[in-house]
């Protein structure tokens, strides 16, 4: 008799319990969206920080100290040590090698260019979109990949060519354009672009590494690489010196993605290195990432409270109109607690019904914003279903409860009289 | 005839159509106060929520450039080819900012150090260096005169032992005490940092290059970098692009999930009130019967219960968004320790939008129950 009850309840009522179910697969859709939003956002603006550049320098490990001003090199070039190019695939062989984004070595040689007045100017080897290897893993990495904010008027040189990118206001000084001839120490180089930073390479020339080693006389130099990380923000275990841990905690500290502990790992992979964070960029990070990760968590709140109080808001409605179908029930002879139990099961079923729906529909939702906004996935954890499920079941029935109490408590006399 | 009281009857006859109309829609509101209320959550919430939302998504672009600034500068100005820049550049920058942003002076030069080594030697403006440049990692602040902050890599260089030193540019020599060390990891760390008035006595050389970092939209600062290109002809002004470039991706990303949050949220209340309110107004089609039956026109009903749904609207609405309001300052205060300022230009759109749905939802109902015989509604069938 209860399951007909119930199954006749929403066979006959279709336009209200559509209504009901409508707001509650609308509540359930837009939380289950902006919970995965929330807790995907980290990791996506996290990504889009790294448009800010390189958190990690590698140097040599007895490196004397740059004497550079506005991006000119005073220091006789051979001056200082030297890391080795051929252990830069290492980098891709540390634990967290799938947090390394990319890495885009620099070897600065001074050299004198055109002719007849020379002139001094700093030449910086590095990789544009290097195919590298490391055992099985293949990957690109470079400037492209690492300086996103470097423009190129013409065409990136290829890295084992010998063409080369000249800075922006250089080529204004020495009046050259693409397709143009540099003479530098007496070869020439063919000018695939004119280089456009904002910084210090404005004023430089840019060339693929093993131009810059040629040119410098010391085939497999790196001066210091570039490393973009994605890192975890700092907390207080990342601050703490990880020569004074104990085991288990330098093992958290070693297999966390701090930006302390990736240097650490780098220093490792490369023979005498040494490795550390950038702080504008790396300090910054974290203070941005966790800003917004705040603001939407606090969205996300806010959406999960507003698609709570519209459910409750539908289904106490629902509910409420239906005080004369309570008063004949209890007429007939239901007790409040046959009545009460009625309600709860149709609000119950309702709720799974709609939060099943609401839930492929939030995902839905989350997938488009991910596309549209990120272009990348966002990634649903599937522990998030049951845990919408309780919620759209928690919300509803909260959101009964009160038009439930009150519907029962009603004299059934007054109810059929139509004075409710 | 002349009682002082007049009847009844009189009091009908000579009071104004609207004030029943008013009584109508009044008790129709406190008779049914159950449904009423819910209806008005449903809108309240909504409106909140809407207000929120629009509050926010105009506020925290300006909060999180505010956050953004802690990268540092977003213009360098330096003087052409190297010369140092006019000795009113700082004050002629700081004009044009206007408040709005901060400028910080320094000038390098490359000295000595007693062994032999060249190091650079930085005069910079420490107040001002950290506001700017708050990454820097600093052990201690030089205070006193006569001392320096040395870069962590340039420390074995000038001051093995961390003993005073003396480093010479061009015969004059000056002798330092090391303050604390500084940890940047760029080329800071190779770097010795002096107090810039200190510097100038020392060396003689004006400020080369001054880093601003300027609020405001990435069209602000463009506009500024031209202003002091143009009050500044013999200076080289540039945006950092790296900064600059990086904030507005991360920035116009945030913005869109915010954008999109928003839709959705204001989109699932909107619809929520409109499932809400239509119940309410097809719950009551016994009044709406009863009206007809009585020999009310069709426009006058429509008109009754158009004035309900609206009136219900407006309220909903104006305490939605005293209510939104506080979200949108608790949200800011909770996340960037500063309230978001009310926008009261929110208030039109919002109330308009809750009014036109009100309206929306009362309409649907009306126009089904429209083709139905009075009659038959009272029957209860």
């Amino acid at each position: 008799m209860f399951a007909r009850l119930l199954y006749e309840s929403f066979r006959r009522q279709k336009r209200r319990k559509l209504l009901a179910g409508v707001a509650i697969t609308l509540g359930v859709a837009v939380a289950t969206a902006m919970i995965a939003v929330a807790t995907d956002i980290g990791d996506k603006i996290n990504r889009e920080l790294r448009s800010y550049g390189a958190n990690l320098l590698v140097t040599p490990q007895e490196d004397t100290i740059d004497v550079e001003i506005g991006g000119v090199n005073l220091k006789p070039p051979s001056d200082g040590n030297f890391l080795s190019e051929a252990d830069l695939p290492k980098i891709k062989g540390t634990f967290w090698r799938h947090n390394i984004l990319g890495f885009s070595p620099m070897l600065p040689v001074n050299v004198a260019v055109g002719v007849p007045h020379a002139q001094d100017v700093t030449l910086v080897g590095t990789y544009f979109a290097k195919h590298l290897a490391f055992g099985k893993d293949e990957f690109t990495t470079g400037v492209r990949n690492t300086h996103p904010w470097w423009k190129v008027d013409g065409t990136w040189p290829a890295d084992d060519s010998s063409d080369i990118l000249l800075g922006e206001h250089l080529s204004q000084k020495l009046q050259l354009r693409t397709g143009g001839t540099l003479t530098i120490n007496g070869q020439n180089f063919h000018i695939a672009g004119l280089l456009s930073t904002g910084g210090v390479e404005d004023g430089q020339i840019v060339a693929p590494l093993p131009v810059a080693q040629h040119l410098l006389g010391k085939p497999d130099a790196v001066r210091r690489v570039y490393v973009s990380a994605l890192t975890k923000p700092e907390d207080a275990l990342a601050r703490r010196d990880p020569k004074s841990m104990s085991g288990e905690l330098w093992d958290r500290w070693y297999c966390s993605p701090y930006v302390q502990s990736i240097a650490y790992q780098l220093q490792e992979a490369i023979p005498h290195s040494h490795a550390e964070q950038i702080r504008q960029v790396a300090q910054n990070e974290g203070t941005v990432l966790s800003r917004i990760k705040g603001l939407m968590l606090l969205i996300t709140l806010a959406a999960l409270f507003a698609s709570a109080l519209a459910v409750s808001a539908a289904m106490a409605t629902a509910i409420f109109e239906r005080r004369r179908e309570v008063g004949l029930m209890k007429a007939l002879g239901a007790g409040n607690f046959a009545v009460a139990a009625l309600f709860f099961a149709e609000s119950t079923l309702l709720a799974l019904l709609s939060g099943l729906t609401g839930f492929f529909a939030g995902s839905w939702l989350a997938h488009q914003i991910g596309r549209s906004i990120f272009d990348s996935q966002i990634t649903i954890e599937p522990v998030l279903f049951p845990i919408i499920m309780a919620i759209a079941v928690v919300v509803t029935f909260a959101g009964s409860a009160a038009a439930i109490r009150r519907a029962v408590k009603f004299d059934p006399v007054f109810a059929l009289r139509g004075d409710a | 005839m002349s009682s002082p009281t007049p009847s009844v009857a009189e009091l009908r006859a000579t009071a104004p159509h609207t004030s029943m109309f008013l009584r109508m829609l009044v008790r129709a509101a406190v008779l049914r106060r159950g449904r009423a209320a819910s209806a008005l959550l449903a809108m309240i919430v909504a409106a909140a929520v809407a207000t929120a939302m629009m509050n926010l998504y105009v506020d925290v672009q300006a909060k999180l450039r505010k956050e953004f600034r802690s990268y540092g500068a977003n213009i360098v100005v330096v003087g052409k080819d190297g010369t140092s820049l006019p000795a009113d550049a700082l004050q002629q920058i700081e004009t044009n900012l206007g408040g709005r942003g901060i400028a910080v002076p320094f000038a390098y030069v490359v000295a000595r150090a007693t062994n032999g080594q060249s190091v650079v030697v930085v005069g910079a403006d420490f107040d001002r260096v950290q506001k700017l440049n708050r990454w820097w990692s600093v052990s201690a602040w030089p205070t006193a005169t006569g001392e320096a902050l040395v870069g962590m890599r340039a420390l074995p260089v000038v001051s093995p032992d961390g003993k005073p030193f003396d480093l010479s540019f061009q015969g004059h020599t000056i002798h330092l005490n090391p303050a604390g060390t500084l940890q940047t990891g760029a080329a800071e760390d190779s770097r010795v940092y002096l107090p810039i008035s200190e510097f100038l006595a020392w060396s003689g050389v004006q400020t080369t290059t001054i880093e601003v970092a300027a609020n405001g939209t990435a069209e602000e600062i463009n506009g500024i970098v031209g202003r002091l290109a143009d009050t500044l002809p013999v200076a080289e002004v540039r945006p950092v692009r790296q900064i600059v470039e990086g904030e507005a991706r991360v920035l116009g990303k945030t913005r869109a999930t915010l954008y999109a949050a928003a839709i959705l949220i204001v989109l699932t209340a909107a619809l929520c009130v409109l499932a809400t309110l239509t119940g309410w107004v097809f719950d009551r089609r016994k009044d709406f019967a009863i009206m007809k039956a009585l020999g009310a026109s069709e426009s006058l009903i429509s008109a009754f219960f158009a004035a309900e749904a609206a009136s219900l609207g407006a309220v909903g609405a104006a305490l939605g968004f005293i209510i939104g309001i506080g979200i949108a300052a608790w949200i800011g205060r909770a996340n960037f320790n500063a309230p978001v300022v009310p926008r009261f230009s929110v208030f039109p759109v919002v109330l308009a939008g809750s009014v036109a749905v009100a309206l929306l939802s009362a309409i649907v109902p009306m126009s089904l129950l429209r083709r139905v015989q009075p009659a038959i509604i009272l029957k209860g069938e």
